[in-house]
């Protein structure tokens, strides 16, 4: 068992909210990813978590344990950090059992358990290095050694990956989730990158101002964005949000003509993902091509429609000179209503989205 | 020809430093090989008489002395304050800036008038240290005057101005560790005493590198302080060796013997720097 649970957690830097009445649970066993852009106090909410901030209001249970008032070491819990935070002076042995050391290990169990995880990591070679003489993915898993020789089942990761390259970037996103479901343990993870949200995540939570905006599993937020904010914010390029007008048969994209479907346009924004949306033969929405961009997996076309512009995505190469005629296609499901004032997805009920398919 | 314009260049500095620091410290050598010249005797070559006498003063064996008690007694010391010093002042307390400035206000004072300062603390009965010891009845102590006490009063004052100096250093050497790693040391549960112990304290050692060398020149080369003080007394108690050089060389005008004194002086110093560069780089950390 190492669950984690956070009830109204509030915290206060002078008269600013860094973290705002957040309350979610981390089940035993999962990797849950807190996302959002930087300064909206997702690391300040991993850092009440592992003990290194005191939380001004609510309460934080790990394991039914009520450890809001504890010190960092008795919550155990583990935590790696975006700097990694390696003792420079010690070698990666040292490093990696200081907190074993400090609880006062005997000699053997310390070893086992330092071959044990240096083998988990692949470090065993590097033991007697010191960190300057490691390179940045190799540091990280001494940060991660470190991390899991506790044995605490519980990880707090704050941006782990954000110094290293592209390239180990993708090889240690797989090793970390691979290591999490090998050790079944509580993963909790800050980033800001979408993309690790998505492929590590068993549910993401997305914290916008100090606010949780949505809850959920990575494909809940892809597929049912709650708000315009959680719509722009998962995808790679995001998902098109274009202002609505009404129109004469039904709402319109603002200063085009075809109707998308009947009731209002205007005050809404619709929502519509580069991906889902194809070149039509005949009947969706008209428009012009403006640009067209090839990143050699797929293309991504830029088109004018009425005032405002939609990207595409369509998969191998699509030639089309600026100022080319198409229109646009979609199915009906992969239209996002939102309410453009309050920004919140308007009731799924309202809008007839069944006759959203651009009529032929 | 192609390296002239090079060496132009290299002339205004080449002037100052073999003017200041070469010819003279060539020139001492040789001249503590010869006998100090007057009118009627001229100087002449005496090997090593010199060193000999100096073998044999007593008042030169007592100077040393003094000079090892006050290096023992002021390095290790303002060592240690400033390292707590600068841990303490490193923490977030209230008027955090106020207290670093007064821990540093010693070091901007001049020698001089720090012992002038202190003088009025040790004078005897009317001194800060005797009322304060008269209002706990304590009998009045000439502090300065006497040979068992003078050289710790010495010693107490040189920490109190030096440490402050010293503290800077320090914590700027704090102030470059990533706050990121007492925090994870936290979160394996380390207490503040072990994480000085085994972290704070080995990534200091650089720093305490440069102190010690510092504080060991100083604690040779500070003697300001004994002009207003003690002039070395009583009866050479507090005497130290570069004192001593000057009384020598302008008091007595023995110049060969202050030469000889001298050469005793730099070799030490530099025997000392050598050694605890060797001793000690082994075991200091360098990033």
């Amino acid at each position: 068992m190492s669950e984690i649970v956070l009830e109204k957690v509030t915290k206060r830097f002078g008269r600013v909210k860094a973290v705002d009445e957040v309350s979610f649970r981390a089940e035993t066993g999962k990797f849950v990813v807190l996302l959002g852009p930087s300064g909206c106090g997702k690391s300040t909410l991993l850092r009440l978590i592992a003990g290194l901030e005191d939380v001004s209001e609510g309460k934080i249970l790990v394991d039914g344990r009520d450890v809001t008032r504890l010190s960092p070491d008795k919550r155990r819990v583990s935590m790696v950090f975006q700097s990694y935070a390696l003792f420079p002076h010690l070698s990666t042995e040292e490093n990696i059992v200081f907190g074993l050391k400090v609880r006062g290990m005997p000699g053997e169990e310390r070893r086992k358990r330092l071959a044990k995880v240096a083998q988990v990591v692949g470090l065993a070679e590097l033991l007697d290095r010191k960190p300057q003489q490691l390179s940045g993915g190799q540091r990280q898993r001494v940060a991660l050694a470190r991390a899991i020789i506790a044995e605490n089942n519980i990880c707090l990761m704050d941006e782990p990956l954000s110094n290293l390259d592209a390239q180990l970037r993708h090889g240690m996103r797989v090793e970390i989730r691979e290591l999490q479901q090998r050790l079944a343990m509580t993963v909790v993870y800050v980033t800001h990158d979408q993309v690790e949200a998505m492929s590590m995540a068993d549910r993401v939570v997305l914290i916008r101002e100090g606010r949780i905006e949505q809850e959920g599993s990575p494909e809940e937020l892809y597929a049912r964005p709650a708000t315009i904010f959680a719509a722009r914010f998962i995808g790679t390029p995001g998902m098109n949000l274009v202002d609505l007008a009404d129109g004469p048969r039904g709402a319109v994209v603002r200063g085009s003509q075809d109707a998308l479907f009947a009731g209002r346009g205007e005050g809404f924004t619709l929502g519509v993902r580069p991906e889902h949306v194809w070149l039509a033969d005949s009947g969706g929405v008209a428009g012009t091509v403006a640009s067209s961009e090839y990143h050699g997996a797929d293309t991504i076309l830029t088109v004018r429609v009425g005032d405002e512009t939609l990207f595409m995505r369509a998969p191998g190469q699509l030639v089309h000179a600026p100022g080319t005629p198409v229109r646009l296609g979609w199915k009906p499901e992969s239209l996002h209503v939102f309410d453009t004032a309050s920004g919140a997805r308007a009731a799924d009920g309202l809008q007839p989205l069944r006759r959203g398919a651009p009529a032929g | 020809m192609r390296n002239v314009y090079g060496w132009l260049l290299l002339t205004p500095a080449a002037i100052l430093l073999i003017g200041f620091t070469h010819y003279p410290a060539v020139a001492t050598l040789y001249d503590s090989f010869f006998s100090t010249g007057t009118v009627v005797r001229p100087s002449r070559f005496v090997g090593l008489a010199n060193y000999a006498a100096l073998a044999d003063d007593p008042i030169f064996w007592q100077v040393l002395r003094n000079n090892l008690y006050f290096a023992a007694a002021t390095i290790p010391t303002s060592i240690a304050i400033a390292m707590l010093m600068a841990i303490w002042v490193n923490d977030r307390l209230p008027a955090r800036a106020l207290v670093r400035m007064s821990y540093f206000t010693p070091t901007i004072l001049p020698m001089v008038a720090v012992a002038n300062l202190w003088l009025f603390f040790y004078t005897p009965q009317i001194g800060l240290i005797d009322k304060f010891g008269a209002l706990f009845g304590a009998a009045s102590h000439n502090w300065l005057g006497d040979p068992s006490t003078v050289l710790a009063c010495l010693a107490v004052m040189t920490v109190w101005k030096e440490a402050g100096f010293f503290m800077i250093f320090y914590l700027a050497a704090l102030q470059s560790l990533p706050p990121e790693i007492e925090e994870a040391a936290k979160i394996e549960g380390a207490s503040r005493w072990y994480f000085f112990r085994r972290v704070t304290f080995p990534l200091l050692m650089p720093t305490t590198l440069f102190v010690l060398v510092n504080a060991t020149i100083n604690s040779f080369k500070l003697v300001d302080h004994l002009f207003i003080l003690t002039k070395g007394g009583p009866d050479n108690a507090s005497n130290l060796l570069l004192y001593y050089i000057y009384q020598v060389a302008f008091s007595f005008f023995e110049t060969s013997y202050a030469s000889t004194l001298t050469v005793v002086l730099l070799a030490m110093l530099a025997a000392m720097a050598i050694v605890q560069f060797l001793l000690i780089e082994k075991r200091v950390h360098y990033r």
